[in-house]
Parts: C-alpha cells; sequence; structure tokens
C-alpha cells in the first residue's frame, strides 16, 4: 500500500469540497438540524413525563450516535459517488493505484467528513441542550470506535452494491441506516422488539453500543462483555464487506464493466 | 534490437461465446509508434483496456517494459499512461487539480514542476484554474494529453487522441507525442480513424477485424502490398471483406 496513492484519493475529495460550497453544508447542516429537532422533543419529553426520568442523555445521545454512524457511512459513499458521477474509474484504475489503496482513500475521507460532523452535533448538543458526550464516560471511545467500523462497512457494502448493480442502485443505498434503525434498537431496549427482530439485532453492532449506552443513562455501568462483542462483530463484517468489494472488483475486471462503467452498461 | 515496451503474447478476450479479441500477439518497441487500426467493434479498444489492467483477459499475457501486468500490475501501470476521447478528465475539478491528483497517484516526485511543464506543453497554463466539466471538447482532449504524459511513460497508449482536435491543434498534438516518443525510447499504440494521421505518426500498424491481427506493417508499403493505393482504401476493404486482404504469410 503506497501512502501517496491513498493521498491522491483523499486531495481529490479536498478539492471537491474546497471547490463547492454545496458539498461543505451537508457535512453539518443536517446533522445540526437533527440534533434541534431531537432536541426540542426530548425536552418536551422531559417536561411531560414527569417521571423524573432524563430523556436528554438517552434519546438525543442516541440520535447523535446514530446521525454519526450515518455520516461515517455516507463518507465512504458519497466519495465513491464522485467518480461514479464523474465516470472516473477508467481513468483511476488504469493507474498504479489498487483497490485497497482506493477503498482506504474513501475510508480516510469519512474520517475527515464524518468529524466535521461529530463535532458540529456535540456543539449544538452541548450549547443547546446541555448534552455532553463526555458524560458517558470511558464507554464513549468504545460507542464511537464501534459505530465508526460499522459505518464504513454499511459504506463499502453500499459501493459494492453500487458498483455491481449501476448508478441506478444509488437509491437502494441511503435508506440502508434508516432501514437497520429498528433493528438497532436505537430509541428502545432490544427486550421491546419481537424475538425474530431480536436475531438480527444481536448480528448488528449498533445494538450492543445502544444497550450500553441505555445502562449508562440508567446510571449502571454497562457490562464491557457486550461493547467487546459488538467491536468483534463490526471487525468481523468489515472484514466480509472488503471480501464482498473485492469480489465485485473483480467481477467488473473480468466483465468489462469497470472499462465502461456508466448506467446504459450496467445489466 | 531493444526489449520492448510492449509485449502481448495470445490475448484472447471473451464474453461467453463471443469472440472479443482472440489470440493475438504483437509488441510494441522503444521509440516505435504502433496503430491498431479496425473498423468498430475489431476488438482494439478491448486490447487497450486489457494493456490499462482494466479488464481482465481471458487467456494469454502482457507484459510492459518486461513485467507481467497480471502479476505485478502496480509496478506495470507505473511507466504506463493513456488518453481516450471517452475518458476525459473529471469535470469538477480544475485542469491543475486533476494533474496533481494523478501527479500523486503516479508518484510523481516533483509535482509542482511536472504539472507546471505539462500545462506548458499543451498549452493549457491559462486554463490551470478552469474546471474540466466547462472547457471545449478540444481542451478537454489536450488536458487528457497532459495527464496521459504527466508521468513520462514508458508505454503511451491513445485511442483516438486527436478526435477532436481542429487540424492545427491535431498537427501540435502529433508532432509532440511523436517527438516524446522518439526523444524518451518509449513506445505508443495509437488507434485512430484518421489513415492520413496513421501514415504520418505511425511506425507500423496492425489491422484487427473481428478480434484478429489480419495485417501487420509499414503504413506506407502496406497499401500497395495489397492491391489498394491508398491506407483508407485498405481500411475499408480490411472493414467490408476481411478474407480478401488477409496476410497469409
Amino acid at each position: 500500500m503506497k501512502l501517496h496513492r491513498v493521498a491522491a484519493i483523499v486531495m481529490r475529495q479536498l478539492y471537491l469540497l474546497r471547490g463547492s460550497p454545496a458539498r461543505v453544508l451537508p457535512l453539518f447542516a443536517w446533522v445540526a438540524v437533527d440534533v434541534v429537532l431531537w432536541g426540542f422533543i426530548t425536552r418536551f419529553l422531559d417536561r411531560v413525563s414527569g417521571a423524573g426520568f432524563d430523556f436528554v442523555p438517552m434519546l438525543l445521545g442516541a440520535v447523535l450516535l446514530w446521525d454519526y454512524l450515518a455520516r461515517v457511512m455516507q463518507g465512504v459513499t458519497m466519495a465513491f459517488f464522485e467518480d461514479v458521477w464523474t465516470r472516473n474509474f477508467l481513468n483511476f484504475f488504469a493507474t498504479p493505484l489498487t483497490i485497497a489503496e482506493y477503498v482506504s482513500g474513501l475510508v480516510a475521507t469519512s474520517i475527515m467528513t464524518s468529524v466535521v460532523g461529530l463535532l458540529v452535533m456535540v456543539l449544538v448538543a452541548r450549547a443547546a441542550f446541555g448534552l455532553s458526550l463526555l458524560a458517558y464516560g470511558p464507554p464513549l471511545a468504545g460507542f464511537l470506535a464501534v459505530l465508526f467500523v460499522f459505518g464504513i462497512t454499511l459504506g463499502v457494502l453500499g459501493t459494492a452494491i453500487v458498483l455491481r448493480l449501476g448508478p441506478a442502485a444509488e437509491w437502494l443505498i441511503w435508506p440502508i441506516p434508516a432501514l437497520l434503525s429498528p433493528f438497532a434498537g436505537v430509541f428502545y431496549p432490544l427486550s421491546t422488539l419481537p424475538s425474530w427482530m431480536r436475531a438480527v439485532s444481536r448480528a448488528l453492532p449498533p445494538s450492543y453500543v445502544f444497550e450500553a449506552l441505555r445502562e449508562i443513562a440508567a446510571g449502571r455501568m454497562p457490562a464491557p462483555q457486550g461493547l467487546l462483542a459488538g467491536g468483534g462483530l463490526a471487525v468481523a463484517e468489515l472484514a466480509l464487506a472488503a471480501w464482498v468489494f473485492a469480489r465485485v472488483y473483480r467481477h467488473a475486471v473480468r466483465t468489462g464493466l469497470l472499462a465502461r462503467y456508466s448506467a446504459e452498461t450496467v445489466s | 534490437m531493444t526489449a520492448p515496451v510492449l509485449a502481448i503474447d495470445a490475448l484472447c478476450k471473451s464474453y461467453g461465446r463471443t469472440v472479443a479479441v482472440d489470440r493475438i500477439s504483437f509488441e510494441v518497441r522503444a521509440g516505435e509508434i504502433v496503430g491498431l487500426l479496425g473498423p468498430n467493434g475489431a476488438g482494439k479498444t478491448t486490447t487497450i483496456n486489457m494493456v490499462l489492467g482494466v479488464l481482465a483477459p481471458t487467456a494469454g499475457g502482457i507484459r510492459i517494459d518486461g513485467v507481467d501486468l497480471r502479476r505485478e500490475r502496480s509496478k506495470a501501470l507505473t511507466g504506463t499512461n493513456f488518453a481516450a476521447v471517452y475518458a476525459p478528465l473529471p469535470g469538477n475539478l480544475t485542469v491543475a487539480e486533476n494533474l496533481g491528483v494523478f501527479a500523486r497517484l503516479y508518484g510523481i516526485r516533483d509535482r509542482e514542476r511536472r504539472v507546471g511543464e505539462v500545462l506548458q506543453a499543451f498549452d493549457l497554463v491559462r486554463l490551470r484554474d478552469t474546471k474540466c466539466g466547462v472547457l471545449s471538447s478540444g481542451e478537454q482532449t489536450r488536458a487528457a494529453l497532459a495527464k496521459a504524459v504527466l508521468n513520462k511513460p514508458r508505454l503511451l497508449l491513445l485511442d483516438e487522441p486527436t478526435a477532436s482536435l481542429d487540424p492545427s491543434s491535431a498537427r501540435d498534438v502529433r508532432t509532440r507525442i511523436r517527438d516524446g516518443v522518439r526523444t524518451t525510447d518509449a513506445g505508443a499504440l495509437w488507434t485512430s480513424h484518421n489513415m492520413l494521421e496513421v501514415q504520418e505518426v505511425c511506425d507500423r500498424v496492425l489491422f484487427l477485424s473481428r478480434g484478429r491481427i489480419l495485417l501487420d506493417g509499414d503504413p506506407r508499403a502496406l497499401p500497395a502490398q495489397h492491391g489498394r493505393s491508398t491506407l483508407e482504401e485498405l481500411f475499408i476493404a480490411v472493414a467490408r471483406e476481411p478474407l480478401s486482404v488477409e496476410d497469409r504469410g
């Protein structure tokens, strides 16, 4: 792996961001809107529940972390879509660039863009609703790590789907976080779910994060095994996603899809 | 005799029962420009895509400067570059930004200086901060050609490089590439449908038809050898009646 080639992929995305406010705005605007919306919802729930229960760390914290995961995923897929929209695969893959370097460049881009989104969310949540992520204590590092790895997994899987099925499959990718959120138990304990949904939840690393988050919000220290299981699952699923992407790439090279990639050429 | 810059051995590409490239073998030597000619669908672009590593051959081997493309893809492609009308530089970056990205991909050390050199060489200095998407088709072609020589490639693949250029720019580009290939001892594979251009630029031509090499020779001598008065007539004969002109030697 050559770092200068990974840097080239990152530089391309930085140039795009530098030259286009329309690309910069979504990095933080929608997450800020989400935090404000859910901030007021939690404030309202705090007022009407009257049970002395603090919804802010549970609901607003969950929204913030779930948005972070979605940002990580979109960081990968958006960087990939820039190459889809400009039909740039032939230019890139006719250079010494390897597929591992290309995906690493997408991941590095996602780290940068998701950190921007996370910082904005943390600042808005803190300033407007008094939520400090640091209140979650040391497990916060685990939460962010597991969600980051799973966000990358979804991003890599999403790009593999679009590479295989063509640009029209883009619409399949955007709703993935929304489709997973009921199973991940973002806003409610997994015990709320029917058993078949819980079986799916157990395969989703974020479900372990949000269970642990609720433990902390309830004033209890979560057992480390849950978060460790989520982390292990996230790493294993990332490896699986990378394997799927590599297979799809090899198929694209074998069939000529990579050389003539466009909406018209993908069947 | 110098070692070949490109050595292709029994190269095949099939899509199911359709054979796009059928066991072709040829070489491009240092300092040589080889024209790859043939009607649409003859297998020219398929061959180029296989040499660029973006299309896997069904069988056969490709060596670039002695390096096996299949086994050492990155190393082989470090000394290769291409320009094609169907692969413009991304339109959402400026000319200089695009060249900067590709300079990194090729691991060019003094990027600023090299980008400045190719901008100068292809008359792009005043367009360096213009997004490629708003360039005229001729300017886009010049930008793609600037990218193609950025890494001083040992093997240059040019798929109809002058198709969208005006005659004056096309002549400049031909001269620049021909001189560049000669002085750097590189090799070039050049496809074109402009037979006058081919005669002017290429040292040797390969006529492809239905994935096979029918003829191989000097573009100035081949027409007479096959009873045709011009290269264009020979091209038309290959396109319409390939069996009548097949090189049986």
